[in-house]
């Protein structure tokens, strides 16, 4: 068995599971974002009084952090008032910033556990070891009654990641190849694993925004075998036990990929699909009115800190804005400590409230009509970060800086000395 | 539960986001009706004005990728949608139209088959896909027991109410 199916099946009560086969799981934690105020409603629509177990749910107050209409407000009021109705602590105020960086800060996530939020990046736990998967309110109001969902075994791909990374080229710009190649629908349904000697190059921040983009492919989960580099970063965090998983020699996958990183470039999913990929040098000169740097997918303390090293002593165009959202409460008090806040506000980023930020274009960096952002988020969907003809570049976080410091698309590799 | 849905059929192509199904500015809305205002608004305006209750969406690949709101499956169901029919289907979507009681039937090659307004029949029981205004067929995959089970049900909010319900 592979060690996805292992942690299936172990939170299914089973010795073996199989492809296809439909399990029942028990849900190690279950969290909610406060977008989905419905999942609070299904709970009681389905006749839901107390939740199954309290400890074992998380609720985020991130993508509307904080609060920019009364609706919001009042949505994040009822979640705020369920959770102390039924006695759930981990309530992730407008503070602490976006749930798969606090679930990593926190030590909440573990090798071996079945995670489930309602946001579809929760593949980003495959980094630990974990089985993250993303549903939607209703599926998740059911964890709250029953503490468990069904769960289809998925299929497994195998992208096996070879070489050596150049100069200016980052894990984002591995999984946007990726992607480009193997197309945004690739993975529905499936898991995805990384394996490779490329992994030991990277560190937790950057094997986040691999597993984390695999959404983007349509993916149910990703999983990175863990390693030392994971209980390195998960020592001092993680407070339970946990079991580690390893995938049986000649377990066959569904296909298998090999990618030779070494000659690549930076690269950059153009307008309007996140499949849509070339070499960042195909877009050079290319004028951003926005540069974006944040979210779960590149707002961690590395990818700040590349946009430190790119942008120190000097300032952004004056015709572009620097828009730059830690992506938690963790990451900005480290990256404050370590200077980088302050090099980049001197250079003429603007400072959000961690959290999901114009992301998902509700509020906090929302782009016009015609306008151009460079983001090292994850989705360029139209009208995804505001108006619906206003177009969105995916990139690295060093493209991102780059271009907010040029006022253009670059190749970022140009200002890593 | 209908298992022979006919309806008029809104052609959609490959990739339609449930940020195109429904924008993210107006996720802070908890009302159906409401969120109904805003049905497919950043794939096409004019499908909310224009859809009535059993119409059909047939669609490329991977209708529905990208973020889990649910609002997206919502919005379809209020404006009263009779099934979805796709090359394929973004998994998300997938679990909360099917949680929602909407039929979605995977159809590879349905986006070819079908012209916006042409009239499109699907049997559930037996897969069989028609469309009606040029004769042309197609088979569609079979739903799984358990979805069967779902749809049968009104959705899965009865099924658990009933089973679980305190
Ligand atoms: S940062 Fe963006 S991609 Fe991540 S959870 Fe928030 S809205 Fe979703």
């Amino acid at each position: 068995m592979h060690a996805i199916e292992k942690i299936l099946a172990k939170a299914a009560g089973k010795t073996t599971v199989t492809t296809g086969e439909i399990v029942n799981c028990k849900v190690d934690l279950a969290g909610i974002n406060d977008l989905y105020l419905q999942t609070v409603r299904s709970f009681f629509e389905m006749g839901g009084k107390k939740v199954y177990d309290p400890s074992k749910i998380v609720m985020f107050l991130d993508h509307y952090a904080p609060a920019s209409t009364i609706m919001q407000a009042d949505n994040q009021k009822q979640f705020r008032e369920f959770c102390w109705d039924q006695g759930i602590d981990l309530l992730m105020d407008v503070d602490q910033g976006v749930c798969h960086q606090i679930l990593a800060d926190k030590g909440l996530v573990r090798p071996g556990m079945v995670l489930v939020v309602t946001d579809s990046h929760t593949t980003t736990h495959g980094a630990f070891g974990a089985f993250g998967t993303g549903v939607g309110a209703t599926d998740c109001a059911i964890i709250m009654m029953t503490g468990q969902l069904w769960f289809r075994v998925p299929e497994i791909i195998r992208i096996n990641l070879e070489g050596k990374l150049p100069k200016g080229v980052f894990a984002k710009d591995v999984i946007l190849k990726v992607i480009g190649m193997l197309g945004a629908d690739y993975g529905v349904y499936r898991g995805v694993e990384f394996t490779g000697p490329v992994l030991k190059e990277l560190n937790i921040s950057e094997r986040m925004a691999l597993c984390n983009m695999t959404t983007e492919m349509g993916a149910k989960t990703a999983y990175i075998q863990p390693d030392e580099i994971t209980l390195a970063f998960l020592k001092d965090k993680v407070k339970q036990d946990y079991e580690i998983f390893t995938t049986d020699p000649g377990y066959k996958y569904a296909a298998e990929h090999t990618f030779d990183v070494s000659g690549l470039k930076p690269q950059v999913a153009a307008p309007h699909s996140v499949d849509n990929v070339f070499d960042v040098t195909e877009y050079a000169g290319k004028p951003v009115n926005q540069a974006f740097l944040g979210t779960c997918t590149g707002g961690r303390v590395e990818d700040i800190a590349v946009a430190a090293r790119i942008l120190k002593g000097k300032h952004i165009n004056p015709r572009t804005r620097f828009i730059v959202v830690p992506a938690s409460k963790g990451v900005f008090l480290e990256a404050m400590a370590k200077g980088y806040i302050q090099t980049l506000v001197e250079a003429g980023a603007t400072f959000v409230t961690p959290g999901c930020a114009a992301c998902l274009g509700t509020h906090q960096g929302m782009l016009a009509n015609g306008e151009t952002c460079i983001t090292a988020s994850s989705r360029n969907f139209p009208g995804r970060m505001g108006h619906n003809k206003a177009e969105i570049f995916v990139a690295s976080p060093a493209s991102v800086a780059a271009a907010a410091l040029k006022g253009k698309i670059v190749n970022p590799a140009d200002y890593l000395e | 539960m209908q298992n022979v849905i006919r309806g008029k059929a809104f052609v959609f192509g490959t990739n339609i986001s449930t940020d195109q199904i429904y924008p993210g500015q107006y996720l802070d809305l908890t009302d159906p009706d409401k969120v109904a205002e805003h049905a497919m608004q950043g794939a096409d305006p004019s499908f909310v004005k224009e859809v009535k209750p059993g119409d059909i969406i047939v669609a490329a690949a991977n209708f529905g990728c990208g973020s889990s709101r649910e609002h997206a499956a919502v919005t379809l169901k209020t404006v009263g949608v009779g099934a979805i029919l796709a090359d394929s289907f973004g998994r998300i979507f997938y679990r909360n139209a099917i949680n929602l009681g909407i039929p979605l039937v995977v159809c590879p090659g349905i986006a070819d088959m079908v012209k916006q307004g042409d009239t499109v029949k699907i049997d559930l029981t037996t897969g069989d896909v028609t469309n009606d205004t040029t004769g042309k067929g197609a088979t569609a995959q079979p739903l799984s027991p358990y979805v069967m089970e779902i749809l049968a049900s009104g959705g899965i909010k009865p099924m658990i109410k009933e089973q679980y319900g305190q």
